[in-house]
């Protein structure tokens, strides 16, 4: 359709992309993109890097107003959406209903809170609100106690390290950022870490929280005067699961990014839908998996593409003078082989299936190249001495 | 403030005045300049702010950094010895009056 009404709910990265991928394939009808915050829409990934620093929150900005004026993208910020009725086709937003022909759903993640005692004194990083809080808590020189130990906690650490403060990671996995990387890419940014002076503790779950700090379930005590909570996030399906949608870790889609509803989709991190190259249902969060689902999107919704969503996940993590970069995605289990000082092979059933370096741009991309292209298998590797471009 | 020209690939130009310390991605973000992309937000993890500094400049922007050859390698427009990552040419007062012409496509 070319004509049609088209509501976004959400205006992260990958909602404000969906509004401009829209009007760039052409939609002549009316895009409303709905979103919880205030201000414009704008980007996550510097709030536990270069803002921290800087503090320049306008330079957070995906595009100025005048960007959405000029696409006629009708943007409703700190409107919170009551409800869809799918029925009607209507969308409940701050007491007026919004009519669509489709509805993308891009309602993204909130902060996890595990049941921990006194975890109400934590504090998020997710929001620029969140993070202004936080560089306003850390106007002077202060012990920090981060808890848990993947990207965000250990951005903020080394950021933190940085502008001078005392840091204790606790990390309730035996090692950090399990979810995300190898045994041997987790050793190395554990000695990263340990090298600029955090505290790291392993297989450390937190017990409590308190005025005084944290305690670990070990009995340990650690004196901190601000704690961040980064213990990961779950993902915001109560408005799918109260329209009725298909919700399996996440917002449940197919293979061309539809609910169960085909005048919804939804996209990012709040959307569960199948690996094309393993089929299981996977849920990423990211900035490549918000802005190519939301391309995806629009080019179907406009152009009628109903191909299969194949794009190849990347991740990125800035941690002091190392950048740890991500090429594909590999199971918990996969085989990690280090090929060389600065890079990672992951391994599954004889196929590459992740390449993890750091500080090797090189690497990176002839990774993305090659995992885009086919799926290189682990002999045809070998034989190459593990060289990406032979 | 330092004056920016970009020409998109049809050959229209916008001058637009940034601060010191910008990129040239940034500035044109901030400004609203369609053909820069910056996907990523100038981390260097992708080539949607691909740009060809103008003849007269390229000396004065100096020689890409590090990795960018690599990120370029996966531009989606022609890469030519003028092309940088615009995330990557950072304004200076001796920058003032840059010109950079935009690729056709980004992604």
């Amino acid at each position: 359709m070319s004509t049609g009404r088209v509501v976004i709910v959400g205006a992260g990265q990958g909602g404000f992309q969906a509004a401009a991928s829209l009007r760039q394939e052409g939609l002549s009808g009316p895009i409303t993109l709905i979103g919880a915050e205030p201000g414009l829409p704008y980007q996550r990934p510097p709030l536990s890097k270069a803002y921290l620093k800087t503090g320049e929150a306008a330079k957070l900005a995906l595009r100025p107003q005048s960007f959405f004026d000029k696409n006629a993208i009708n943007y409703l910020p700190e409107t919170w959406v009551e409800g869809i009725d799918r029925a009607a086709a209507e969308v409940h937003a701050g007491g007026r209903r919004i009519a669509y022909d489709h509805l993308i759903l891009a309602t993204g993640t909130r902060n996890l809170r595990p049941p921990i005692d006194g975890i109400d004194a934590a504090l998020d990083l997710r929001t620029l609100t969140d993070a202004a809080a936080l560089r306003a808590a850390l106007d002077g020189p202060r012990r920090l106690a981060v808890i848990g130990g993947g990207f965000i906690g250990l951005e903020f650490a080394a950021v933190a390290r940085e502008l001078g403060h005392e840091v204790s990671v606790a990390e309730a996995a035996p090692r950090l950022m399990a979810r995300a990387v190898s045994p041997l890419m987790s050793d190395r940014f554990l000695a990263l870490h340990r090298q600029l002076g955090v505290a790291v503790h392993l297989g450390a779950p937190v017990a409590a929280v308190s005025a005084t700090g944290i305690a670990l379930s070990d009995g340990t005590d650690i004196d901190a005067d601000l704690v961040l909570l980064a213990a990961g996030v779950r993902p915001n399906t109560e408005l799918a699961e109260a329209a009725g949608l298909a919700v399996e870790n996440g917002i449940a889609v197919d293979a061309r990014l539809l609910t169960s509803d085909p005048a919804i989709s939804a996209l990012g991190d709040c959307a569960s839908f199948p690996d094309p190259r393993t089929a299981r249902r996977i849920r990423l969060e990211s900035v490549q998996a918000a802005t190519d689902h939301a391309r995806a999107i629009a080019r179907r919704i406009v152009k009628g593409d109903d191909a299969y969503y194949a794009a190849l996940p990347w991740f990125w993590s800035d941690q002091a003078d190392c950048k740890l970069q991500i090429a594909g995605l590999a199971g918990a289990e996969d085989e990690a082989v280090a090929v060389s000082d600065s890079a990672v092979f992951r391994f599954a059933g004889g196929q590459l299936t992740a390449v993890e370096t750091v500080n090797d741009a090189r690497t990176h991309m002839q990774a993305r190249k090659r995992l885009t292209a086919s799926v290189p298998d682990r002999t045809t590797l070998e034989a190459a001495g593990f060289d990406l471009a032979a | 403030m330092v004056k920016v020209t970009y020409v998109d690939a049809e050959g229209a130009e916008t001058r637009i005045e940034a601060e010191e310390g910008d990129t040239v991605m940034s500035a044109a973000i901030a400004n609203d300049i369609d053909g820069i992309v910056g996907e990523c937000g100038g981390s260097m993890m992708c080539a949607t702010c691909h740009c060809y500094v103008d003849e007269a400049w390229a000396e004065k922007t100096g020689p890409r950094m590090d990795g960018e050859d690599d990120m370029l390698d996966c531009a989606a427009s022609e890469v030519t010895e003028r092309s940088r990552l615009s995330c990557q040419v950072r304004l200076t007062a001796d920058l003032d009056g840059l010109v950079v012409h935009l690729p056709a496509e980004q992604i």
